[in-house]
């Protein structure tokens, strides 16, 4: 299985992203620039956390017009996993890949500590090897993690089981406690904590390898149907 | 401070506007010398800031001869841009300190900011990938709004550059004390990982090959930085908010991925940061050392305001820019690295043979002087230096004793002093794990970062009580260095070299000059005992506001390698039933402890000495007996003593402890300061193990399942028993609860 990390001006959890699907999970990873446009021969598409753009505007704001976008766009559609992290979920937002919109934290301030959260749903490619309702420690990093949306799309994501990680610790502010959601169709996943930070237990928790060998069990299935 | 209109020559001399930049009559006697005519206005802004303590050292350099500067491993010493000490397998560490106090005092977020811009420049110019950021902080009392907002504004500024640019912040120190309240310190360290065969030197060698200008374009910021930082602040300090430079992490982000591209591109001759002094001294500085001359053609530089002057552009310190010489024939190859990036890389002149910096502009000749006396001919003074009256006074000073009631109310006070407190508030704004190598975190005695793709990790870590420098320079000195290796040695690692950051009030003051002096010497003194070189670092003087100078910091960044990551070793207990041994000497003293600042509101009195033998066996044996896998955890003792550094391995943890105070008397067994201590657990079944490494190390209690902590004295009878939690939340909390607060 081959991953793409998404390099924009301006990220810097490029390579944790790479270094999680390298040695954690051991498969094919590529960088790929922000001004290419073909995501073609890749089967799943990481954005990575950092500042794209410096975050001038809002958060995400500019990378969504990246000419990478439309390939993501495209892979997203073809029912690729396509997960966002940090400031991968805000370009996510700011693309209209997910639903609503980012705040500054709460507090006002940049957050940076491991937080527990909840699966709220396990049936998604990104957490089929989690236990519904599992507790799992996940770092967070980010000052703009704040997740808004209006009720009405609360009601949707709740009916949708779309919501798929819960904060067991509220600290940004978050509607609804809400850490990490999908698209309707689930293949397209954002979340502000960061899985690839906690892939080995000399850092502290390996509680977030779970996600990326989730995306590669379901694809060997899928491939070993198909093929 | 821009003129319209530049005077001319004769002008500067006759209305002596020299002074306004900071040079003396006898320095401009001697720039009118060695030009052999009158310098013009540009020539005469190349010297002050090139002359200024800043970048020349003038008034220091005296006594960094002191400093030990070889050892074994020492690859680069003090010169470059930053220091290099070998780490086997053909790896080096990269590491520097460096102060942006002036510019914090009058534009927090943006002093602080730029802080750290600057060092990671330092560390990436020498061809290094930055991969930790350590800061040093001083304020004053978090009593006033003033002082809150500079702390506040400091560490978001430190937040804003770090985080964006994606080096982690692994560790630091904050003090508060009355002394630096209109003079805050702002001391930023970076460390960096390098092949050998990638070290790069900022060196403009080459006749004919050309000068590249790469990164921000170059506007009307900071100009005058290194003059502004070089003198003392006052209440005319605030309309220097221009010579603070404004930070884009972002832009720097792209310029560290290209320089780091471009360093390992075989044209690339010497690079250079445009730090301090900008232009000036990266050009005149690479051509001095190469004993080379630059031309450069101002017209090209890549200006970001219209109608910049020679002298507004060579003297900007716009943030964000670097300076390379790369070999006639290759420059499109470096522009296209660059442009990548969406960055300038322009070519701006040219290397000469003649030694000199020539400037044209506009078809003239701006400027013309020669390279070396910039770079290396700044007057070098030997101030005079006197012993203080109060050093004297705290001399006769021996047997002070605060008196104290219950101890468990002195832990609880104590826990709550800002200084000693829970730093959370501060690190948690810090993305401090971003790229996955950070396995100690910032609140342990050292941060512990791995090298990912071996068996290696480097600690780190920044410490200087000034209190007791300010009390005894001498003393101080030596156990500024101590501590700073006992959080090293605590985390499993073995010490290999120092940056030092030298925070004092005005050279000119013979008082403040005796505290560099004496101060020097111990720090040089407790360097070569521990065999911790000293491979870079950074003077900061004229710390001093109206109401008088800052307590002598000299603030030490050290580093140490630990040889596997089995062995790195954190402060925090590890398992119930463990037990606990104390390894070190107390002593009686409370001259400089937070309990004497909390009992008197002051501190005064004569410092114990330091041993550095004894440091040093000590330092051995812990170091023995984490390399036999028989300590759990480690922690030093320092600010707050014993007691607290006791109930500091349990916050977090969820366990009690039970131990016994290791000294006849119980306050000063429990409270006193200054002394070489480490509060070690150690699993039951590997006691003896332990003992064998750890000799002088004496048993004092376990680790127990129930949250409370009592300490017992000689006697057996108990002193002290409090609930962990309740403890921990007051540790916890102080810090946010002192911001909050209206009093």
């Amino acid at each position: 299985m081959k991953f793409a990390v998404i390099m924009f001006p301006g990220s810097n959890c490029d390579v944790d992203m790479y270094h999680a699907v390298e040695e954690a999970v051991g498969e094919e990873v590529e960088y790929v620039w922000h001004n290419e446009t073909s995501l073609e021969g890749f089967d799943a598409v990481l954005l990575p956390g950092g500042f794209s753009y410096g975050d001038y505007l809002r958060p995400g704001a500019i990378a969504h017009f990246s000419p990478i976008m439309e390939a993501v766009k495209k892979a997203a559609d073809e029912g690729k996993p396509v997960l966002g992290v940090c400031n991968g979920f805000q370009v996510l937002l700011e693309s209209r890949m997910l639903p609503g919109a980012m705040r500054r934290n709460k507090n006002l301030h940049f957050i940076c500590k491991t937080l527990p959260l909840t699966v709220e749903n396990n049936t998604t490619v990104f957490t089929n090897s989690y236990e519904q309702g599992e507790t799992i420690q996940i770092p967070v990093a980010h000052g703009d993690g704040n997740y808004y949306c209006d009720e009405k799309t609360l009601a949707e994501l709740r009916e949708n089981n779309q919501i798929v990680f819960t904060y067991g610790l509220n600290e940004n502010g978050s509607t609804a406690d809400i850490a990490g959601i999908t698209n309707k169709e689930g293949n397209v996943l954002g979340m502000m904590p960061h899985p690839e930070r906690a892939v080995e237990e000399l850092l502290g928790s390996a509680d977030g390898k779970k996600l990326f060998t989730s995306i590669v069990k379901q694809w060997r299935e899928k491939n070993a149907v198909t093929s | 401070m821009q003129l319209l209109h530049e005077p001319s020559p004769e002008q500067i001399k006759e209305k002596k506007l020299y002074a306004e930049m900071g040079v003396s009559e006898e320095e401009f006697a001697s720039i009118e010398n060695i030009l052999g005519r009158l310098p013009n206005y540009t020539e005469l802004g190349l010297f002050s800031v090139m002359w200024s303590e800043h970048c020349s050292y003038k008034n220091s350099k005296v006594l960094l001869k002191k400093f030990p500067v070889e050892g074994e491993r020492v690859l680069q010493g003090p010169g470059e841009g930053a220091g290099i000490i070998d780490i086997d397998d053909e790896q080096a560490v990269v590491f520097k300190i460096e102060s942006h106090n002036h510019p914090s005092a009058v534009e927090p977020y943006e002093g602080a900011a730029t802080g750290v811009g600057g060092i990671i420049r330092d560390v990436f110019s020498m061809g290094a990938r930055p991969v930790a950021l350590l800061n040093s902080l001083r304020f004053g009392e978090l009593k006033n709004p003033r002082v809150k907002y500079l702390f506040e504004g400091v560490v978001s500024g430190i937040a804003g550059y770090g985080n964006c640019i994606g080096i982690p912040t692994v560790g630091g120190e904050v003090q508060f004390d009355p002394c630096y309240e209109g003079n805050p310190l702002v001391n930023a360290m970076c460390v960096g990982l390098i092949d050998h065969k990638d070290i790069q030197k900022g060196q403009a060698k080459g006749i004919g090959n050309p000068v590249m200008y790469v990164g921000a374009g170059t506007g009307r910021d900071g100009i005058h930085g290194a003059t502004f930082a070089s003198e003392e602040l006052s209440e005319d300090s605030e309309a220097k908010r221009p010579a603070v430079q404004v930070g884009d992490p972002f832009m720097e982000k792209l310029l560290v991925e290209a320089c780091l591209e471009a360093t390992k591109h075989p044209k690339l001759v010497g690079i250079q940061d445009m730090g301090a002094a900008g232009l000036t001294s990266s050009s005149a500085e690479m051509a001095s050392k190469a004993g080379s001359g630059v031309r450069m053609n101002l017209d090209l530089v890549p200006q970001r305001e219209k109608q910049m002057s020679p002298y507004e552009m060579m003297l900007s310190e716009s943030q964000e820019r670097m300076l390379l010489v790369v070999e006639k024939g290759s420059e499109q190859e470096f522009k296209d690295i660059f442009d990548h990036w969406g960055l300038n890389a322009v070519v701006v002149g040219e290397v000469t043979d003649d030694k000199r910096l020539t400037l044209m502009h506009e078809g003239k000749t701006a400027a013309d002087v020669p390279v070396d006396a910039l770079a290396e001919e700044a007057p070098v003074y030997h101030k005079p230096s006197r012993e203080p009256a109060y050093f004297r006074e705290f001399q006769k000073q021996e047997n002070y004793r605060p008196e104290v009631g219950d101890y468990g109310t002195v832990l609880k006070q104590l826990l709550q002093q800002p200084t000693i407190a829970s730093k959370e508030w501060v690190y948690e704004q810090y993305d401090y794990m971003v790229r996955t190598n950070t396995v100690a975190a910032p609140g342990s005695d050292a941060a512990v970062i791995r090298l990912r793709g071996t068996n290696k990790a480097l600690a780190m870590t920044t410490d200087c009580n000034s209190r007791f420098i300010y009390l005894d320079p001498y003393e101080g000195g030596k156990l500024a260095v101590a501590e700073a290796a006992r959080n090293i040695t605590a985390s499993g690692a073995e010490a290999l070299g120092v940056t030092d950051c030298l925070n004092y009030g005005s050279p000119d003051n013979p008082e403040i000059f005796w505290q560099l002096e004496r101060s020097t010497d111990g720090l040089s003194e407790a360097c070569r005992t521990l065999e911790t070189p000293v491979v870079g670092g950074n003077v900061s003087l004229y710390n001093e506001t109206n109401r008088g100078a800052v307590y002598p910091t000299p603030v030490i960044g050290m580093v140490g390698l630990i040889h596997d990551t089995a062995h790195i070793t954190t402060q925090a207990a590890k398992q119930i039933g463990d037990a606990v041994y104390f390894l070190g000497e107390v002593t009686s003293s409370f001259a400089g402890s937070e309990l004497q600042k909390l009992t008197e509101g002051n501190i005064f009195g004569k410092v114990a000495p330091v041993d550095l033998n004894a440091e040093k066996r000590y330092q051995k044996q812990i170091l023995s007996a984490v390399h036999a896998n028989s300590v759990s955890s480690a922690h030093d003792v320092s600010e707050g003593g014993f007691a607290a550094a006791a109930i500091e391995k349990l916050f977090g943890t969820g366990f009690g402890a039970e131990v016994t105070i290791p000294h006849e008397d119980d306050l000063a067994g429990s409270f006193a300061e200054g002394y070489p201590g480490y509060i070690v657990t150690v699993p039951q079944d590997k006691k003896s193990t332990f003992e064998k490494a750890a000799p002088e190390a004496v048993e004092i209690g376990r680790i127990t399942e129930e949250a409370e902590f009592t300490l017992r004295n000689k006697q057996g009878e108990t002193v002290l028993k409090e609930s962990v939690d309740e403890l921990e939340k007051l540790w916890r909390g102080a810090i946010s609860c002192a911001l909050k607060s209206k009093d």
